[in-house]
């Protein structure tokens, strides 16, 4: 059987070794596309989410408020604001007549109460089709209320994901740079894109303060108003998830002259690289500081790798797909897999870039399928054509994996377990392994051998 | 924890809703939609609506669900969805072939002013729609009623856009149409059990039981092998009565049955607990003269049987309760009739009838109660009313984990959406077998409670 490709998507999927390299990306969805994307309200939301003091009310229909409720598993360490649910819950009579009365009584109502730092409004689809003047709403209630009220335009149909990771950068740059107060160390950075699912940026943060670090803020896993405020005055920017805050760290770049280079926690390798890049940059005045960043690898290695070999024993030879959010991740997860001798057989993610692609095609082996912006029907082919034993996705692709006898691992908002860092890198060998090679698989007639 | 944001002073709000206790109508649409056989869901409006619609349900069921999108640009936005909604047909039928593809608008679509109906028909005429398939469709914005409203509208259109208007001197069939209303699959299962039971000849739908129960084969099937043929939901227009479970949830299909093909309808609340499941059985009975067979009789005797068994554990119970009005209307009396205290409830779901209907059902046995719904019924408002003063017991869907843990009340997850537990796929809550269910886990948790706090001397083995 030939594979399920709509007509207009079939440029967006490569067969590497077929033919030269070429994939469209970053283009709109395929109308009628059972597409696995979300909107750019979406993006918004996720990036802003888990700044935990800080009260986020979606101005619009009840949906996008509730869908979002709790939904993040984005852990932090004292007050839990960000994870109540507040919507303006726009109603026939809002939409005829405009909802801005009704946002600025909310935002008066709610402020008192609850005594945020700041206020996000997420401006919805409706919202940006009715007109409101959400700028002038924030604005007034902000000089009113004496903090930060903060419009964000992530009306979903206004672009993709892409484009409300972007309108979540420009909140954010409202913010930082507020605050010039107290000492910032000169061994100081900023990480952004790591959004603390499962408590993953304490631990990469404690490796950092091994090594003589101070992390001025986190944009935006644990985080705080206060510290983005500050965050301007840290010496350097490391930026994780590929799409979401590379915007930031350019406007940071501009603004404030700090640079930032692109890291990933997952996997021992990256891991590593993450800390000595970090080490390298501060070397001229803290010569000493790359020896603390390689006792801290070692020493990490040694912990973990025994386990992370037996894993590799039982893993040897299998398949595996992957199908996430940034392609940056991606790269990560084929490094990882490949130390524990799986082969990818098919990698694709919802919002890569050009580069990305033409990275990824470059890192796989001959007849790796490489596919963006896909959905559950191309997804299912692959996995039986390429006969894959594990899956790495979201929360959409995890039961389409499991009908179809196929391990998986959630490498998405729904991760229980902390899967960066060093300890973060056995976690995910463990349930890989655990999945890949439960039992229940014996009773999956399709797979039964 | 993080509910200590809730103060006990209910204070008025006017202008915002805090933690809902509904969601918005496309999801319920495409629920509604996955109870036809062979049928992609399609929501027009943004990619964002149908990725959370999607989440939500696979979330709830952990199964895989398939919906298109008219994937909204800027342009559509100032244009109309025309152009996107006839290319998603176009593509779905050319690449996925489904039989029948049910279209849902968002808040979006509706706001811009998009007539589905005009458009499914230009699809049509351009010969986007082959042969032999089927397209329905609801209109389901989102800023009225809930997700309640958006399952009604699409029952709706399906009775309203399919359902065969019988030829004039024609006899009706033999067959009672079964509105079932937004329940679980294990639900619809088990009213379909009860209908083979009674020997009653029937058509359901929608019927989402092995669709989003579907068994795990080593295969993914798209299109899973249940829910109701397009032939079956024709044929509904030549029934001879119709019975729609719920107001809610069912009455609009019934009334669509009823004025475009003359099919007399009864408007019945869920068959949750006794008196209710007794009252769909004496309905069944009297419009098809058949009589209640000695099973079901035997299995009410059972759920009964348990009640006195363990009535003093449930004798004078505080329950609140919050979800959907069907549910919740026919809950209550159940509660009232074991003489548990249902004494708080509330739904975002709007409809003036709510509180009649409610205060009809306790305001003699629990003159006490509070309820509310529609706008500000919300799951803050709940927190606040236990804080005055509390419960022994919590029943809806997931949400009210923060307010079980806060306050440390023992807690039985009922309702959409139940991200955090399993079962409800599998075992029914209605009728007399669902009424046991229903006592068992309130009994569970009640009981469990009561085990954890028990000092030692008292810690029993018996009870």
């Amino acid at each position: 059987m030939s594979a399920p490709i709509l007509k207009d998507r079939n440029k967006q999927v490569f067969e590497k070794g077929k033919a030269a390299f070429d994939l469209q990306c970053d283009r709109k969805s395929v109308a009628g596309s059972v597409s696995q994307r979300a909107c750019v309200f979406c993006g918004s939301r996720v990036v802003l989410y888990p700044i935990a003091d800080a009260l986020h009310l979606v101005h619009g229909s009840i949906g996008c408020a509730s869908y979002t409720w709790d939904i993040r598993g984005s852990v932090s360490s004292g007050p839990e604001l960000h994870r109540l649910c507040f919507s303006t819950d726009l109603r026939e009579k809002d939409v005829v007549y405009g909802g801005e009365k009704k946002l600025a009584a909310a935002i008066r109502e709610l402020v008192p109460k609850h005594s945020p730092k700041a206020v996000f409004v997420y401006s919805t689809c409706i919202v940006g089709v009715i007109g409101d003047d959400v700028d002038s709403v924030c604005k007034k209630a902000g000089q009113e209320l004496g903090i930060p009220v903060i419009p964000v335009h992530s009306a979903g149909f206004a672009g993709t994901k892409k484009d409300g990771y972007k309108a979540a950068c420009t909140a954010l740059s409202k913010i930082v740079g507020t605050d010039d107060s107290g000492e910032v160390s000169p061994f100081s950075i900023n990480i952004l894109g790591e959004f603390n699912l499962a408590g993953e940026a304490w631990i990469i943060k404690e490796y950092y303060r091994r090594m003589g670090i101070e992390v001025v803020s986190i944009l935006t896993g644990d985080g705080r108003i206060d510290d983005i405020r500050r965050s301007h005055r840290a010496s350097l920017n490391l930026v994780q998830c590929s799409g979401s805050l590379t915007t930031m760290a350019e406007e940071m770049k501009d603004k404030y002259g700090i640079p930032y280079k692109r890291v990933s926690y997952f996997g021992m390798e990256d891991v590593s690289k993450a800390l000595y890049e970090v080490a390298d940059f501060f070397s001229e005045e803290d010569p000493m500081m790359k020896e603390r960043a390689a006792e801290i690898v070692r020493e990490e290695v040694s912990k973990y790798l025994p386990a992370m070999q037996e894993c590799k024993t039982k893993l040897e030879g299998m398949k595996c797909a992957i199908y996430v959010g940034g392609a940056f991740k991606a790269f990560s997860l084929i490094r990882i897999l490949r130390t524990l001798g799986v082969d990818v057989v098919l990698v694709g993610s919802q919002t890569g870039n050009r580069q990305d692609y033409e990275q990824l095609a470059s890192m796989c082996d001959p007849g790796t399928v490489i596919v963006d912006d896909s959905n559950p029907m191309e997804l299912s082919h692959y996995i039986v054509e390429k006969d894959v034993d594990l899956f790495i996705g979201g929360v959409k692709e995890r039961p389409m994996a499991f009908k179809l006898g196929v391990g998986f691992c959630d490498h998405n908002h729904e991760r229980k377990t902390a899967l960066a860092g060093f300890e973060g890198t056995l976690n995910f060998a463990n349930e890989v392994c655990a999945s890949a090679l439960s039992p229940v698989w014996r009773f999956a007639p399709r797979r039964k051998k | 924890m993080f509910l200590k944001h809730t103060t006990a002073e209910v204070a008025d709000r006017k202008a915002l809703t805090v933690n809902p206790a509904k969601t918005c109508q496309p999801v319920g649409a495409m629920y509604a939609s996955l109870g036809i056989h062979g049928c992609l869901p399609h929501s027009h409006g943004s990619q964002g609506c149908c990725a959370y619609h999607r989440s939500s349900l696979t979330r709830h069921y952990k199964e895989p669900v398939m919906a298109g999108t008219s994937s909204f640009t800027e342009g559509s936005s100032v244009f109309g969805g025309q152009g996107n909604l006839v290319q998603a047909l176009n593509n779905m039928f050319t690449v996925y072939k489904p039989d029948v593809v049910a279209v849902h608008s968002t808040c979006l679509s509706e706001t811009i002013g998009d007539d589905l109906g005009q458009i499914v028909k230009k699809a049509i005429d351009e010969g986007k729609v082959p042969e032999g398939k089927t397209v329905v469709y609801a209109s389901t914005p989102s800023y009225i009623g809930s997700h309640v409203t958006g399952f009604a509208n699409m029952c709706a259109g399906m009775a309203k856009q399919l359902a065969e208007v019988p030829a004039e001197d024609a006899a009706p069939l033999d067959q009672v149409n079964i509105l079932p209303g937004w329940v679980e699959p294990s639900d619809m299962r088990e009213i379909k059990r009860i209908m083979k039971t009674m020997g009653v000849p029937f058509v359901m739908y929608p019927d989402t039981s092995d669709v989003l129960d579907a068994p795990m084969t080593g295969h993914h099937e798209f299109y899973p092998k249940g829910g109701a043929t397009i032939e079956e939901i024709k044929s509904s227009g030549l029934s001879k009565a119709t019975l729609a479970l719920g107001a809610w949830g069912s009455e609009a299909a019934a009334q669509e049955l009823w004025k475009k093909c003359r099919v007399p309808y009864e408007t019945l609340d869920l068959p949750i607990g006794i008196k209710a499941t007794d009252r769909f059985l004496s309905k069944l009975s009297e419009i098809t003269g058949t009589p209640v067979p000695e099973s079901l009789t035997a299995e009410r005797g059972r759920a009964l049987d348990m009640i006195t068994d363990m009535q003093n554990y449930l004798y004078g119970k505080r329950v609140a309760l919050w979800g959907d009005p069907d549910q919740l209307l026919a809950l209550s009396e159940f509660l009232a009739d074991i003489d548990m205290k249902p004494v708080y409830i509330v739904s975002g779901t709007p409809g003036k009838k709510f509180m009649k209907k409610m205060e009809g059902i306790l305001g003699d046995v629990v003159p006490e109660a509070k309820f509310k719904n529609g706008e500000r019924a919300d799951m803050f408002l709940m927190h606040q009313w236990i804080k005055e003063e509390g419960v022994d017991l919590l029943m809806g869907n997931s949400y009210g984990k923060y307010i079980s843990r806060d306050d440390d009340i023992p807690f039985v997850r009922m309702g959409f959406p139940i991200y955090d537990r399993v079962g409800h796929s599998y075992f029914p809550t209605v009728g007399y077998m669902g009424a046991i269910r229903i006592l068992e886990k309130m009994l569970g948790v009640i009981m469990d409670k009561q085990d954890r706090d028990a000092p030692e001397e008292k810690f029993e083995l018996v009870m």
